[in-house]
């Protein structure tokens, strides 16, 4: 029989892994998508974090009073996670800083809209 | 934590949304912390909250920070999520309890990376630098990647004589 809250942490992950998602479908706008993109990371640091802790026991640094410590190796993996991570931010904040210099605009729907313009314009020109 | 982030998809002023992140990230630092996570939790806490807002903050500056309202519903992305997280809800339930020592992953390597054979009483520190010092060397080719990507991208911007540079 597992209790009831065995898995509560995983609910929280799912949750906030589905709302990076949504933001990062539904949304039309750059910037938005990438902070729904950082949200879907943070959802993935807790996924791996979560399984690494054990009750009653500390953080991974040895001391001789304690014998129980979390498991360190999600914590290494996710301290590497968070570092790509705000480069990735970095580079795609960069790219739509780019683009709104290019196009006057950060939203999708705009875009597109000013590409279709832009090709129809080739086309009349040929 | 939840509520921050359903007021996040829903606010549609950039500005505050960046402001709500900063928090979420902190937040997420507190839990980390609680989870006995403390090399992650200061990470975040420097990294998520501190560093990624300044980014987007510099991004807002140049960038509209009013986001247009959605042209049409958005029911099918919301149908995509909803049924993502069905999935990912029944994965989960497959997956050890909370705080299981039994779970596979406390008995793997880990039991020997907890004898301290490098002398660094910080687990997290000696597995970064010498268990799994190769993963770290290609972290650092990801961020210079990243940074020569943003300065190629970024460069063109200053030669024009335009604004102001948003270094790396």
């Amino acid at each position: 029989m597992q209790e009831p809250f065995g898995h509560f942490a995983y609910l929280v992950t799912v949750v906030l892994m589905v709302a990076g998602l949504f933001i990062v479908i539904a949304r039309g706008n750059l910037i938005k998508k990438l902070i729904g993109l950082s949200i879907f990371q943070t959802s993935v640091y807790l996924l791996y974090i979560v399984p690494g802790k054990l009750i009653g026991g500390t953080a991974p640094i040895l001391s001789p009073q304690y014998s129980v410590y979390s498991n360190p190796l999600p914590h290494v993996l996710i301290l590497t996670a968070i570092v790509v991570g705000v480069a990735t931010l970095a580079l795609g904040l960069a790219l739509a800083v780019r683009i709104r210099e290019d196009y006057g605009s950060i939203e999708e729907d705009e875009i597109t809209a000013l590409d279709n313009q832009a090709a129809k314009h080739e086309e009349t020109r040929a | 934590m939840v509520a921050l982030v359903i007021a996040m998809v829903f606010l549609r002023n950039l500005l505050s949304v960046v402001v709500l992140s900063g928090i979420y990230s902190f937040l997420m630092a507190t839990v980390l912390v609680a989870l006995d996570a403390v090399d992650v939790a200061m990470t975040e806490a420097a990294v998520g909250a501190g560093v990624s807002t300044v980014l987007l903050l510099g991004a807002l500056h140049l960038c509209r920070t009013d986001e247009a309202r959605p042209a049409h519903k958005p029911w099918l992305p919301l149908a995509v999520s909803v049924s993502t997280a069905a999935l990912l809800i029944y994965g989960a339930m497959g997956l050890p309890e909370f705080s299981d020592t039994q779970s596979a992953i406390h008995h793997h390597v880990v039991p020997r990376y907890l004898q301290n054979e490098v002398d660094v009483p910080n687990v997290v520190t000696a597995v970064l630098a010498s268990f799994r010092g190769y993963d770290t060397l290609g972290e650092t080719t990801v961020v210079f990647t990243a940074g020569a990507g943003i300065i190629a991208l970024l460069r063109r911007r200053q030669r024009n004589g335009t604004g102001d540079a948003r270094g790396q």
